[in-house]
């Protein structure tokens, strides 16, 4: 979000999750609507569904993992641990795994992958491994995060995986000056324009997007949560929260919207349900000034021009000073706020953490 | 730093009080929009924060501008409603001066958020107190959330246009828009005339800049008989007129809207001559 003076705490996990918050849609909308329809406001209300997801509709017997050794991904195996047979797909190692997860540590660009869907029966899938580290290379980044989605929907397509949820971000949409203030799924993915990094995201939440065209025999949700902070997660939004002395930009304090960890994964698990199907904006408990958060959790905000801090935030990432790319200074000056209605209005669900708690998730425990 | 600025806040918020006279935290308390634990709403409207800032305007309102608003009951207590000025001036004034009135001379008082041009939000400082003041961006989507909310918002269809324009066309409406028209037949939302007089004069612009409105990406740069726009401490006079209700489809032809358009810009002019006539002199 921000150029960091100090380096970003490299703990496990520093390196994968910067997904940011989005939040899914679902509802049992025939196979061939289309994804994006609905009105723009939600209150306008020409569109009332009942929720799609019954009460009693159970996750699939069986759902594969990407990114599960991430700390998302433990977060979702902990969520749906006992209620479905997991299956993790990461090239990390899986420590703290559950004696009865099946882990297999490969590259989802390997052949080998094929054997995974093979060996047993896989009914969703759970597409959380997308790489996001500025630091990486980017054809490594762009052949790891397109390549391998490529591959893992083909699979999911020849072995008859029912489901496929993908976690994207509301970042695609990119802060721009002239952002509604609150964004509809159908907002053009515009996030690239001045921020490169996203642009893996954005393609394989379009791939994934032609791919519920393609393939309306999958149920196909992509899911774009808003910023995800939390205790474990160590992406860049939360990590800049846990700055002392965050940099901010003099005289804009755009209004964000933060989720928790475990809201983002409940969404996911929502999604996972049989009958909902479509793209969806994940918000959490609501929008504060980008200030108020900062207050919130006691910091000391040094406010830098405009001009200064971008040239200061490229500086300090090429000399590995900061993690922050200077793209993510626009995070931080203009608003990418995103309208999570439909996702609630279709599948009933609803953040756990207030707005205080979720702020405050990013303090270490007292 | 925090410090000083929560106590610069204390003190605009007691001179807000002291120049609205008695009710005004009342009328303060009632703008309320819905608020969440941090007091801000949706949109960053924050009432704690313009019961700050609106010292100032306040200041403007009754001791500078000496505004004399007529006809506010012809603004809706309650539900969706486009109220639709002139714009002059140079400076927005016109905008907050509307608002003030809304919110200060209104009974019962009424919260306006005016609509404000898509390169605002790249303006340091003035992004963040627009926000906090209930100012949103003109888009579409926002027009159309915040009217399906029934709230009440202030639109200005001659855009900069109108508020740039040199002091020779002074009170010559410019060319209007057709989107607001179009937001009030889908929302179904009554139209609220609005002629305001006086801010014409407040700061004469002899001509536009335009290399330099060009470099800095200012859609304008007036250049006024005071070099910067500094407004004079002319009088300003608000007309508010009736509502106005149109039917047919928002997605009619462009030449279908232009007369329903035509009508609204005749009432705006209708109120900013009877104002004219009626007012003694430009600064008193």
């Amino acid at each position: 979000m921000t150029p960091a003076r100090d380096r970003r705490p490299s703990g496990p996990g520093t390196k994968a999750d910067r997904a940011r918050g989005g939040r899914d849609p679902s509802g049992d909308r025939p196979a061939l609507a289309d994804p994006l329809d609905g009105p723009l406001s939600p209150e306008a209300g020409e569109d009332v569904h009942a929720p799609p997801v019954e009460a009693g509709a159970a996750l699939p017997p069986s759902v594969a993992i990407t990114g599960i050794a991430g700390n998302l991904g433990k977060k979702l195996a902990k969520l749906l641990h006992g209620d479905t047979r997991l299956v993790g797909i990461d090239r990390r190692p899986f420590r703290e795994k559950p004696k009865d997860v099946e882990h297999h540590q490969l590259d989802i660009r390997k052949n080998r992958l094929e054997e995974v869907f093979r060996r047993a029966r896989v009914d969703a899938i759970a597409h959380l491994g997308l790489k996001h580290d500025p630091r990486e290379r980017a054809s490594e980044a762009h052949s790891f995060n397109v390549a391998g989605t490529q591959k893992l929907l083909d699979l999911a397509v020849r072995h008859r995986v029912g489901k496929v949820v993908l976690l994207s971000s509301a970042n695609v949409y990119g802060p721009l000056p002239g952002n509604p203030n609150f964004l509809p799924e159908e907002t053009p993915l515009l996030g690239a324009a001045r921020f490169p990094n996203v642009r893996d995201l954005i393609e394989v939440d379009m791939y994934v997007q032609s791919f519920m065209w393609k393939h309306p025999e999958v149920e196909t949700v992509v899911l774009r949560p808003v910023n995800i902070v939390g205790p474990t997660v160590r992406n860049a939004p939360s990590n800049y929260l846990r700055l002392e002395h965050p940099l901010t930009v003099l005289g804009f304090d755009p209004m964000v919207q933060l989720i928790h960890e475990e809201d983002v994964c409940s969404a996911i698990a929502l999604a996972l349900r049989p009958g909902v199907r479509g793209v969806f904006n994940v918000t959490g408990p609501g929008e504060v000034p980008l200030s108020t958060v900062l207050r919130e959790l006691g910091r000391d905000p040094v406010p830098v021009p405009d001009f200064l801090l971008r040239a200061l935030a490229r500086r300090l990432f090429d000399a590995r000073l900061s993690n922050y790319p200077p793209g993510e200074i626009d995070y931080i000056q203009y608003l990418c706020a995103v309208d999570g209605s439909r996702f609630v209005r279709e599948t009933g669900w609803t953040p756990k953490y207030s707005l205080r708690e979720t702020i405050r998730s990013v303090l270490p425990p007292l | 730093m925090a410090g000083l600025g929560d106590e610069i806040k204390e003190r605009l918020r007691r001179w807000t009080l002291e120049l609205g006279g008695p009710g005004m935290r009342e009328r303060l308390e009632k703008l309320t929009p819905p608020r969440n634990e941090y007091g801000v709403d949706p949109y960053g409207f924050d009432v704690d924060y313009l019961q700050a800032a609106s010292a100032p305007l306040l200041w403007l309102y009754r001791k500078y501008f000496r505004v004399e608003a007529h006809g506010l009951e012809n603004v809706p207590n309650e539900g969706r409603v486009l109220l639709v000025a002139n714009h002059s001036g140079q400076l927005p004034f016109d905008a907050a001066m509307v608002e003030v009135a809304c919110f200060a001379d209104k009974d019962p008082p009424r919260a306006v958020r005016a609509l404000v041009d898509r390169w605002v939000p790249t303006l340091p400082f003035v992004s963040t107190i627009f926000a906090r003041c209930g100012q949103i961006v003109g888009t579409p989507e926002n027009c159309r959330r915040l009217l399906a909310a029934d709230e009440a918002l202030l639109v200005f269809p001659e855009g900069t246009r109108g508020l740039n324009k040199p002091f020779a066309k002074r009170y010559q409406l410019q060319g209007f828009g057709q989107g607001f028209l179009r937001l009030a037949l889908e929302s179904d939302a009554p139209i609220v005339p609005v002629g305001v007089v006086g801010a014409e004069e407040q700061a004469p612009a002899l001509f536009d800049l335009k290399p330099l409105a060009r470099l800095l990406a200012f859609p304008h740069f007036p250049v006024t008989a005071t070099v910067l726009p500094f407004p004079m401490p002319v009088r300003y006079r608000l007309w508010f007129g009736e509502p106005m209700r149109f039917g047919g489809s928002p997605d009619d032809e462009d030449s279908v809207l232009a007369a329903k358009v035509a009508r609204v810009k005749a009432a705006v002019a209708g109120l900013l001559a009877r104002g004219l006539e009626e007012r003694p002199h430009v600064f008193w």
